[in-house]
Order: structure tokens, then sequence, then C-alpha cells
């Protein structure tokens, strides 16, 4: 099996697997604005969200964080920055620091351009620009895969996922460590019942601690509303397909994240070191828990899923897999890998795993994904804070 | 040697310690059942009174009332009724130990 692929060179000497032209609001102010001119733009992808103003201390942190980390991403190639003008993390600022990083950065405010009129013809110019900054294929560089951040992710789980899907991923995450790559989990959520499967794996007592402790503040956080987890965690859908408690499904949610020791235990969208397998506290929700584990550099994503779930991201290829065969049928168009085998026929979990590698490396390597090829690009981030 | 049920529903034992298992596919009531683990399995034969949608549970074991449930050899929750072995085992006869407020 060919173990590299073609990657973008990046001036700070990473490597992207994608080359995106992003647009991203600062505000929500700025969110049609920035839809606006990306549509203008072949190829270009907005974000938006709703966060960039009323937000304090470490949430506005995280906000910043998170901005200022997508457009650097070594999958983007340029990125414009519009803000409002007044807001809080100021798009002039970002695209500052961005340009800092290496990447190609321009920033427009609304109230200096003169409204939204002015502000999108002005920012299908600067894309224009942009591009012509952008790395193109004459600078591809080979990239061996084990030199790939990988997320991971479990959404609209049922039995099949901790039965099949999430097993066979775990075993792919150990052939990825082992060969030198680096792999990040979090949904700190659902590990809530799994503690013993972390203690047993993680030798190094400051870690295994690190990783308990999010789990209880987590369980803490969801005790001190006073209500009943259920409803949430585990989901309808989830009770619909089998799960019948939180315990259950995190059990299954572990089994992704393989067997071997945890490095670190990472916080929401930090950088993810390189090597080995890493844990980030992010929350079950799959969108906010992808967001927090690319900004932190992870340059794909490997989904499990129970029921079938179309999410894509902004700047990052999700891999959807999934080992039940009437999702695998039904909702065929957002299935990357259909592993069903595992569980109607005689797939093993290194036959899956095989198919999991074959599918890393087409996909790295530029092949779109299902949620890509659909148009899938979604984005949002974790928010903490109340908002004032 | 495992046992071969005429018309059989599938059940899936994940871990040796486990005291429910899988169903494979949806089964009417009074099906009897083929439990296998990992390895092909012990062919334990069960009888469910009631229907199994896909991917519930059914008890592999007699249980009272406060009893661990476990899969994955793991504590996956509570019992919160008697449960008979082969009887559908879910949110009316499961409760979660964790998260429930205060």
């Amino acid at each position: 099996m060919k173990d590299t692929i073609q990657g973008f060179q990046r001036r700070d000497g990473r490597v992207g697997i994608r080359n995106h032209l992003t647009v991203i609001a600062t505000v929500f102010c700025a969110n049609h604005v920035v839809e606006r001119i990306a549509a203008s733009v072949p190829g270009a992808v907005p974000i938006t969200h709703h966060a960039g103003c009323g937000q304090l201390g470490a949430d506005a942190d995280n906000t910043r964080n998170i901005l200022l980390k997508t457009g650097c991403h070594p999958n983007v190639g340029a990125v414009l920055y519009v803000g409002l003008g007044c807001e809080q993390h100021n798009a002039r600022d970002l695209a500052r620091d961005a340009r800092e990083s290496g990447t190609p950065a321009a920033h427009l405010e609304i109230q200096e351009c003169g409204g939204t009129t002015a502000t999108i013809a002005r920012g299908k110019d600067v894309c224009r620009a942009l591009m012509e900054n952008m790395a193109t294929d004459k600078q591809l560089v080979e990239l061996p895969l084990s030199d790939l951040t990988i997320a991971l992710e479990c959404g609209g789980s049922d039995f099949s996922s901790g039965m099949a899907a999430n097993p066979a991923l775990g075993r792919f995450t150990d052939r990825m460590v082992e060969a030198g790559g680096t792999v990040v989990f979090g949904e700190t959520c659902e590990l809530m019942g799994a503690e013993a499967v972390i203690q047993r794996r993680t030798p190094n007592p400051r870690i295994c601690d690190a990783v308990i402790q999010r789990i209880q503040a987590t369980e803490a956080a969801a005790n001190a509303m006073g209500v009943d987890m259920r409803g949430s965690q585990p989901s309808p859908g989830n009770i619909q397909g089998g799960l019948t408690t939180i315990e259950e499904k995190s059990l299954g949610a572990v089994c992704k994240s393989g067997t071997g020791p945890i490095r670190s235990c990472l916080n929401y969208g930090q950088e993810i070191p390189r090597g080995g397998l890493h844990f980030m506290d992010c929350p079950g929700q799959d969108l906010t828990s992808l967001c927090g584990m690319i900004s932190g550099g992870a340059h794909l994503a490997l989904f499990t899923t129970g029921r079938g779930t179309p999410l894509g991201y902004a700047i990052a290829p999700v891999i959807k897999l999934t080992a039940n065969a009437h999702a695998g049928q039904w909702m065929a168009e957002h299935i990357d890998l259909d592993l069903s085998g595992l569980i109607q026929k005689d797939l093993t979990l290194d036959g899956a795993c095989d198919m999991i590698h074959r599918a890393v490396h087409r996909i790295a390597g530029g092949a779109l994904t299902c949620a890509e090829t659909l148009g899938h690009r979604e984005f949002g981030f974790h928010t903490s804070g109340p908002t004032l | 040697m495992t046992k071969q049920f005429h018309n059989a529903g599938r059940a899936i034992k994940v871990h040796p310690a486990d005291n429910v298992a899988t169903v494979i596919e949806a089964t009417p009531g009074g099906t009897r059942f083929q439990v296998t683990d990992k390895t092909g399995g012990d062919g334990l034969g069960l009888t469910s009174p009631g229907p199994v949608e896909t991917g519930h549970k059914i008890a592999l074991a007699a249980l009272a009332t406060g009893d661990p449930i476990v899969k994955y050899g793991e504590i996956m929750g509570r019992a919160t009724a008697p449960i008979a072995p082969g009887d559908h085992v879910h949110v009316h006869n499961v409760e979660s130990n964790r998260g429930k407020g205060k």
C-alpha cells in the first residue's frame, strides 16, 4: 500500500491536504457579506458564526483563537477576514497574525468600506489578489500519511458504533500511532462511564488524572443544571438505535481511540503535539467537537455513525464510516465507507482497518468525501460564557 | 459444539463478562436466540417474550432490581425492575448511574 500523498507546502513548513480560500466573519454582523463575497469567488469557503461580540474572558479568547487557527490552518491557502469594525476581535489584527504565521491574509471592515454593497465589491477584488498568492499545484510536496493529524468523531451513534465501527477505527488509530502518526479524540461527555478504560491504558498518572478531571467537570456542569442528562445523552435517536445509558454510549465511543496510552490532555482548540494519541476537552456535539480538533491542527476527521449524518466541515474532509447496513444503504450519499460486513458478514477488524487506511490515503490525496461532494462545509465553535 | 436453532434470532455478546447481548436484526416475540460472542460463541438459547428491535439488548441472566447491567465488561447502568433471561433490556428497565442532576 502506497503511504504517501501530495500535499500543499505552507510557508511555515506545515503541509495541507486541501487548499481553501476562506472568507471568515470576525463577528456575526459580517455573516451576510461573507456569504456574498464567497459566492462570487469560485472555490471560496464562507465561514460564519453567531459570536464575536458581547463575550468575556476565556470565552472571548476562545473565539479569537478559533478564528485565527481556522484562517491559518494548513488546509487553508489564503484568508480574508471580514469584520464590522467595532467588534472585540478586529479583522485587521487577525489578518496581521495570520500573515505572521505565513498564511496570505487580508481584511475588510464594513464600517470602513461604507456598508454591505461596497464591502462585497471590494471583497471580490481582495479575494482575486489573495488567490494569486496561494500555493498552486506546482508547490505540492510528498507527505507520508504518518505526518497527518487525524481527528476522531462519532455522531448519530447506535448499537453498531460501539460494536463494530468504533473498534475498527480504534484498530486504525493504533496503526497510525505505531507508524508515528498523530491522532486526537475528544467528546468529553462521551467518556462518562468509560473512566476505567482510560485508567487502564494511560500509565502516566498526571495525564490520566487530567482527563478524568475533565470528565468529572463535564458531569458536574450537567448536574448543576438540575436535570437528568437523558434526552440529550443518550439522544432520542441513540435510544431508538439501542443505546440505553450514557455509560453504554461512552464504552462504545471510547473504542475508536484504540488501545494505546494518551499522551496529552488538551484544551479546546489547543495545538495538537506531533506524534501519538491525544485527548482534547471537547463537547460531545459533533460540529463544535470537530471545530476544536481541526482548529488544533487536525487535517481530516474520521467520523463513525450508526444512523447516518450529513455533517462536513468548512476546511477539512470528514470521512464517514458506518457499520449499520441500513444506514449504509438508506443514507448512502453520506457514507464514505460501509463497514457493515463487520456485523453482517465476516469482515474482520484488520480488514476494516485496511479499508479505513485506503480511504484516508485516497481522501487525504485529494479525492472528495461525500460531505465535500454534497457541499457540506459546516462551521461552529464551542462557547462557554454568558453573552452580554 | 454450538447448537443451531431453526429460525433463530442472532444476538452478539461483546465481552465474556456481559449479562446482556445485542440483537442484530429485529425479531417478533417468542423468538429463540442464538447468542454468539466474538469468537463464534456458546450458542446459549434464550427466548424473548416480546419483539426486540434491531440493535436492542436482551438479558443473558436473571437480574434483580438494582443489579448492575454489564456490557463491554463494564457497568453501563442498573436494573430498575426484575429482568428475566431473554427479556428486552432498555430504558424501561435500566437506569444510568451518571449525570442525573441533583
